[in-house]
């Protein structure tokens, strides 16, 4: 299946990855590809075939809701890009 | 020292021959004066590993030692270790210090390892030659040409180049057995949830599985002793028993019953290759094991059905990696969205961009059904293929690769051309199972990788038939010649 360059910017922009225009015209034959390789799928019937989630079908394993993990905030913040008050801080969002 | 396996270096601390500390600054030194050349370590922690080193002979010193106590190796850059750089070869985890340990690393830690550091990877263990990582291609140590697989290349390399006895490797499509395969070593890949994943940078969750790259079979039972069992933290690892896997190893082979895939043997093999493959079946056969041709007929979907499950659940995993947490941040942006937009374009490399692109097409509104689910529903088939053959055999073989090791930049133009390179290793991810490849033959002095794919749970079985071929061959004694490549 192919691409065209508007669906592949859209799609970069879903994935929220900046792509150089320059690289468009390349990302559209390598995703294009990509399709192609897949789309031999459509050509099985699986209309009798339960979809597999776990190669030995388990089940979500539960716990009990209690308290497991200590609080490790500022551990963790000492590699963030930018934190203050304990807060992890973006450009603003919220004018 | 270091051309000793992981069992030498037990037996020689354990006898007193050398210490831990002196291993450990060998192999260092080594790494100092040879890895500039092959690239396989991305961070070499030398203060942390002398430390682990002294520890360890302290605790034999005071009558506490065990099988692991001082043996040095190393970790892939896919294993959080705390405070140590953890990058997954990735730009986007340049300047990522891993605030705690994976399961596994805590595991060695815990049994006396010593760290000597972290190995090189295609960038987020995306790819099959290496050639993807933000630090570079990694060589193969039989021909500096050539990659040495992926995407635990830097485990291979550095196992191959004898700078570590063994290494941590990740396979989500054949990323332990294809490098073990080109570097002429033993590799190991459990079946999904013997080994936990926590700590482990997820790529596929549902296909990742933590394992092993070493010289020997042995070897590979010593280092699953360590990392195989049931860990909480990860919701799919299966609360099992674990066996001791060396315990096994010799036991007789007479009676085994071997399937060989014709799907695996097919016409555009190369016959050097086929006849590497069916010498190796051949020493099976003197040993007493007996051979099956078997089906596996929907082989040919494998590769299609990985590559929507895996960028699907690649798409989910590093939407993660967004500049505000921890990771790459790019300069000056000018708003939330162009945070993430630019952080994420420039942080990741063109190959891990292809796959989330391909990975949120699939899961989009309106083509879920079409590409994820049927992906799903293909993916049971390939298991039932499986389960229908381990009805009439004990274990398959077959190649590891379609060729040995190819050059750098041969597969680089067109991405699916790198995705066939894995059409016998991936099947198995899909279906969960355990696999090895070991070191079977050569053609044109590269070294060729016989694939052993056991049914679910069955390591020992496998490690045991890894180990007796060991027994009877010397493939995995063959090295390549370093000396030349050293003076580089």
């Amino acid at each position: 299946m192919a691409l065209d360059q508007q669906q592949v910017r859209d799609i970069a922009d879903l994935s929220r990855l900046q792509i150089d225009e320059a690289q468009i015209a390349e990302y559209q034959k390598n995703l294009s590809n990509i399709l192609d390789l897949v789309d031999q799928l459509s050509a099985v019937d699986t209309s009798a075939v339960e979809p597999m989630a776990h190669p030995l079908d388990a089940v979500q394993r539960l716990r009990a809701d209690v308290v497991t993990e200590e609080n490790n905030r500022d551990h963790f913040q000492q590699i963030a890009p930018q934190t203050e008050n304990g807060y992890y801080l973006v450009p603003r969002v919220v004018e | 020292m270091h051309n000793k396996t992981i069992a030498d270096i037990s037996r020689d601390l354990a006898a007193g021959e050398y210490s831990s500390v002196e291993i450990t600054e060998n192999l260092l030194t080594r790494i100092k004066n040879t890895d500039a050349h092959y690239n396989s370590f991305i961070t070499v922690s030398e203060e942390q590993a002398l430390a682990q080193a002294k520890a360890a002979d302290a605790r034999r010193a005071a009558g506490n030692a065990d099988a692991w106590t001082g043996i040095p190796m190393a970790h892939k850059d896919i294993f959080c270790t705390n405070g140590v750089l953890t990058t997954c070869g990735s730009k986007m985890l340049s300047n990522f210090i891993a605030p705690y340990d994976a399961t596994i690393v805590e595991n060695f830690n815990n049994a006396g390892a010593v760290s000597l550091g972290k190995l090189n990877m295609d960038e987020f263990a995306m790819g099959s030659s290496n050639e993807s990582s933000f630090y570079g291609a990694v060589k193969n140590p039989w021909d500096g040409e050539r990659v040495p697989g992926g995407s635990s290349g830097g485990s291979a390399a550095a196992v191959a180049a004898q700078l570590v006895p063994g290494a941590t490797a990740s396979d989500t499509g054949g990323s332990i057995r294809q490098p073990a395969a080109f570097c002429g070593l033993t590799g190991l890949k459990p079946t999904y949830g013997r080994v936990s994943r926590w700590g482990m940078i997820a790529y596929a969750s549902s296909l990742d599985q933590a394992g092993t790259i070493t010289r020997t079979a042995e070897d590979s039972a010593m280092m699953l002793n360590v990392m195989a069992g049931f860990d909480a933290k990860d919701s799919t690892c299966v609360d099992r028993e674990v066996p001791d896997y060396t315990a096994t190893l010799n036991n007789s082979i007479a009676g085994l019953t071997i399937g060989l895939p014709k799907e695996y043997f097919r016409s555009d093999l190369s016959a050097d290759m086929q006849q590497q493959v069916r010498n190796a079946i051949a020493e099976y056969e003197k040993m007493g094991a007996k051979v099956k041709e078997i089906s596996l007929p929907n082989t040919h979907l494998a590769i299609p059905a990985y590559y929507i499950i895996a960028p699907a659940e690649c798409s989910a995993n590093l939407s993660r990696m967004d500049g505000v947490r921890f990771g790459y941040r790019c300069e000056n942006p000018q708003d939330i969205n162009d945070l993430y937009k630019r952080s994420r374009g420039e942080g990741f490399g063109i190959e891990v961009k292809r796959r989330i692109m391909v990975g949120a097409y699939a899961l989009s509104a309106g083509f879920y059904d079409a590409y994820y689910k049927k992906a799903q529903q293909v993916r049971r088939l390939i298991r039932n293929d499986f389960v229908n053959a381990f009805n009439e055999v004990d274990i398959i073989m077959g190649p590891t690769t379609p060729t040995p090791a190819f050059k750098r930049g041969e597969k680089t133009a067109d991405p699916v051309d790198m995705y066939l390179e894995d059409i016998f290793t991936i099947a198995l991810n899909l279906a969960g199972l355990p696999g090895m490849s070991i070191s079977c033959g050569q053609v044109n002095n590269l070294p060729v990788g016989l694939q052993l794919i056991g049914n679910y749970f069955d390591e020992g079985r496998l490690l045991n038939a890894a180990h007796q071929f060991q027994q009877h061959t010397d493939w995995h004694l063959k090295t390549p010649d370093l000396k030349n490549q050293a003076d580089i």
